[in-house]
């Protein structure tokens, strides 16, 4: 028995207008273990997490959680499992307060009364959250608006934390916040990123991924020495890496 | 083309209310029973939609004022005529709390003119009975402006109606009416257009899109049945008003429908007090004379001044209005604990 | 609604209001929404001609907005900028009844603009009384109370589905618009074909985004229902709120506050 959680095998999506977003991609994540997922606008990121928690389903190929085939029979195990924090907190901040949505996830796994509670406030508080719980999500800034998209899906206790570009439109102040609280989950994460520079602090694998297939799979540092294989996939060495033009060459 | 709380009496308010409310009931349940879970996203965001889209003016053109979309008929050809008038709804009703465009009695009014009559009136009635299996465009440019412009004047027609029966505003019917359809031919007329321009835009975009609105179509007809009925209910209603000679057509015919005298001139118990009650209070502005305060003191008015008390009584409770106001906001900031 | 995005801003304020803390705050929401229909009804069913016995029902709005502490004159702003309806279809009053009223003095008053005066007032009073519900409950208590009172479950999801939303796409709307303008030079652009289009790809993008949600929701255990939120307690405070405003509504339709004063007040003046 392998200890992988999960396992993406020979993975294909047609969309129906005929865009082949993913031709064959392949990799295993093990518990416990970060993993990022590189590469450039339209090279198939989205469309490979919506997979994870079946939200698509293959043309070919499978995703098997704990060695269990992704399908139409088990989705509710699969949603259960992994907890895919949006893109766009817009979007999944849907009810009227910050309380009612972290509620939502768990009230829908039959949680009430103060079991639903502490559940609630417990994952808050995992994302430094807990003033804004009677706060209506408009009226949040850019940064809360992602801790508390987060705590909507740690409420789940999932067992992978899938998350699409987290560091897309914060400030700075608010990407460090971000980062901090990512080092701290223990989960087995998947992140996807153009933020080379926070990739490079949390996770310790990345995945490159090019036109719907897989181009490199290895130890984050690694791949990001090789300014050939960035170059071809349309990425950049993190500035972290680069040598500073001003006080002079550093690399890492 | 809100219709205002102010304009409007009880009874009618009471009545669009009713009505209104019982097509929210039975959309309601009819979406229950569809079971769609994709559709309560898509509709809460296409009300967002409706409300953003009311906020963008165009010019139209020749005349330098500006109009914008009510949608009711471009969301019953996307979602089927039930989750159309819904969204329409509570785009109203969010309007009725945030920006007290109507109000909350005129609610009724506002839905019923802008949502029943769009969404479950005209999309079943016209739009689908016209509109065939495969339209070609011409027929579907003309199908879509004429019921654009058709939902367009029963909703201005309703409106005059509303007015007329409450009795507010003294506004003769046709000089109203005269005023009020003109105005709406032209934005029936733009509102043709946008809907149509927005169809074909989608259908070109993205085809699948417009299926949920056909296969509403199958299930429209139950809904029609129960639209018409509550139209010639309401009118009904408002011809027996006008054919009467009593100011108020609706106590008059129910009335007549129990066969029994008016509730006002039973004399015993419960029913005499609620009569005195009704007399009293005159739930029904009459039409033709003002309002018994007023008569007597245009009838005493070749004594002393009349009409003063009123006026210094006014001026009185302004004062006092105003000064329970100011302790009570003392109040607060001195305790915290204020009590209405 | 003059602009997008001032309407925006003014709605978040209102909006914001409704999370201050005062005892009328707290009160369950069913009782503030009963107390505000009451006063309402009661105000609209007085006849045409009647304005000094409306006055008094100014108590209300006013006693709310003291003692919740909200912002009179932002209030009294908002009431002022709507229902121009109303007041368009008031203003023809006075030219169709000329029959003379009242005689203040040397002055003929018609019973138009007695009328005219009166549907003013009414206005005032029940655009006031709305946004004083709103700027002390919040749209999505009222919506609850509003289902505790009988309104259909899926309408109030989609009450409150919007007003989430509402935010979201009015803010991508004004976007879009004052791309639009700042290209258009205030000419030819503005017209049909570029809002149509507008529309139609603002309507796209609404699409696509009520697909992401959905997919959000199917991720936290969506199954077509939603659970059941908890409710407040109806008790004795707002029982006797509701009581209190209702009676003095009810009174106030009965007898006319203002002319019992003024007759009191010119009955011991000379
Ligand atoms: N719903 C869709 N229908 C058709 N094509 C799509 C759809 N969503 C994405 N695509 C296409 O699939 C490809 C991969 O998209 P995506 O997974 O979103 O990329 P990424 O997230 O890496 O930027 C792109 O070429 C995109 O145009
Ligand atoms: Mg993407």
């Amino acid at each position: 028995m392998s200890h992988h959680i999960l396992e993406i095998d020979h993975l294909r999506h047609v969309y129906p207008d005929g865009t082949e977003a993913l031709r064959e991609v392949s990799f295993s994540v093990r518990h416990g273990e970060s993993v990022a997922v590189i590469g450039a606008n339209g090279a198939g990121k989205s469309t490979l997490l919506a997979h994870l928690n079946g939200h698509l389903l293959p043309d070919a190929g499978e995703v098997r959680i704990g060695h269990v085939p992704v399908d139409r029979t088990n989705l509710n195990e699969a949603r259960r499992t992994v907890g895919m924090v949006f893109q766009d907190p817009d979007d999944q901040l849907f009810m009227p307060t910050v309380y009612e949505d972290v509620a939502f996830g768990p009230m829908n796994l039959g949680l009430s009364g103060t079991e639903l509670k502490n559940c609630v406030a417990e994952a808050l508080r995992r994302v430094d959250a807990e003033h804004l719980a009677g706060k209506a999500p408009y009226h949040l800034s850019a940064g809360e608006k992602r801790r508390v998209a987060i705590a909507t899906v740690l409420s789940m206790s999932p067992d992978i934390l899938v998350m699409d570009e987290p560091t897309n439109g914060l400030d700075p102040y608010a990407r460090r916040q971000l980062i901090g609280l990512l080092k701290e989950f223990h989960h087995s994460k998947i992140i996807t990123s153009h933020d080379l520079d926070m990739v490079l602090e949390v996770c310790e694998r990345t995945v490159v991924l090019s036109k719907g297939v897989v181009r490199a799979d290895g130890p984050t540092l690694e791949i990001f020495r090789d300014e050939a294989l960035l170059r071809e996939c349309r990425l950049e060495k993190p500035l972290s890496m680069q040598g500073c033009p001003v006080c002079g060459p550093k690399g890492r | 083309m809100h219709m205002a709380d102010a304009l409007l009496s009880p009874a009618v308010g009471a009545t669009m209310w009713a009505v209104s409310a019982g097509g929210v009931a039975l959309t309601s349940a009819r979406l229950c029973r569809e079971r769609d879970d994709r559709l309560a996203p898509l509709m809460g965001v296409l009300g967002g939609f409706l409300f953003a889209a009311q906020m963008i003016n165009f010019s139209i053109p020749g005349t330098g004022s500006s109009g914008h979309l009510t949608g009711g008929l471009l969301l019953a050809i996307l979602l089927g005529p039930s989750a159309a008038f819904l969204t329409v709804a509570s785009v109203l009703v969010v309007q009725a709390f945030f920006f007290a465009d109507g109000g909350l009695l005129a609610l009724g009014c506002n839905i019923f003119n802008l949502g029943v009559i769009p969404a479950l009136l005209v999309y079943p009635l016209c739009y689908l009975r016209l509109i065939g299996p495969a339209p070609g465009p011409r027929r579907e440019a003309a199908v879509t402006m004429s019921c654009a412009l058709v939902a367009m004047q029963l909703g201005a027609l309703c409106v005059v109606l509303e007015t007329a029966a409450s009795g507010i505003s003294v506004l003769p019917l046709d000089k109203f009416l005269f005023l009020m359809q003109p105005i709406h031919l032209a934005i029936g007329l733009v509102e043709g257009a946008v809907t149509l321009a927005v169809v074909s835009f989608l259908r070109k975009a993205r085809p699948e899109l417009l299926g949920r609105g056909e296969r509403a179509r199958a299930a429209s007809g139950r809904l029609a049945l129960a639209g018409v009925l509550i139209c010639a209910l309401l009118v009904a209603g408002g011809l027996s008003r006008f054919a009467s000679e009593k100011p108020d057509g609706l106590e008059w015919s129910v009335a007549k429908a129990s066969g029994a005298p008016s509730l006002a001139e039973r004399r015993f118990g419960l029913p005499a007090w609620l009569g005195a009650l009704q007399k009293r209070t005159a739930w029904f502005p009459e039409y033709q004379a003002p309002a018994p305060a007023a008569v007597t003191q245009t009838g005493t008015a070749s004594g002393k001044g009349s009409g003063v008390p009123g006026v210094v009584g006014t001026v009185v409770t302004v004062v006092l209005v105003v000064g329970a106001a100011a302790l009570l906001r003392r109040g607060n900031r001195e305790s915290a604990t204020p009590e209405a | 609604m003059a602009s997008v995005q001032g309407a925006l801003l003014d709605l978040k304020r209102l909006d914001r209001l409704a999370g201050g803390d005062t005892p009328l705050h707290r009160l369950d929401p069913r009782a503030k929404v009963l107390a505000t229909l009451v006063f309402i009804v009661c105000v609209v069913s007085f006849g045409r001609y009647e304005i000094s016995a409306l006055i008094p029902f100014f108590i209300f709005p006013v006693c709310l907005v003291s003692s919740g502490r909200l912002p009179a004159r932002y209030l009294a702003a908002k009431v002022a900028l709507v229902a121009p309806f109303a007041i368009a279809v008031g203003i023809c009053n006075p030219l169709f009844d000329r029959t003379v009223l009242l005689h203040l003095g040397p002055l003929d008053v018609t019973g138009g603009w007695v009328s005219f005066a009166s549907i003013v007032v009414r206005t005032a009073l029940t655009v006031a009384a709305a946004l004083v519900l709103t700027a002390l409950t919040g749209f999505a208590s009222i919506c609850r109370a509003l289902v505790s009172l009988g309104m259909p479950r899926t309408f109030a999801m989609q009450l409150l589905f919007l007003y989430r939303y509402l935010f979201v796409l009015a803010e991508e709307g004004g976007r879009a618009a004052r791309a639009r303008e700042l290209r258009s030079f205030g000419r030819t652009g503005r017209g049909l074909a570029s809002y149509a289009s507008l529309l139609g790809h603002l309507l796209l993008r609404t699409w696509q985004r009520a697909e992401r949600m959905h997919m959000a929701m199917l991720a936290r255990g969506y199954a077509g229902t939603f659970p059941a939120a908890q409710h407040g307690s109806f008790g004795a405070r707002e029982f006797l709120f509701v009581l209190f405003w209702s009676a003095l509504c009810i009174i106030l339709r009965l007898y006319n506050g203002a002319e019992i004063l003024g007759t009191l007040v010119t009955g011991y003046l000379p």
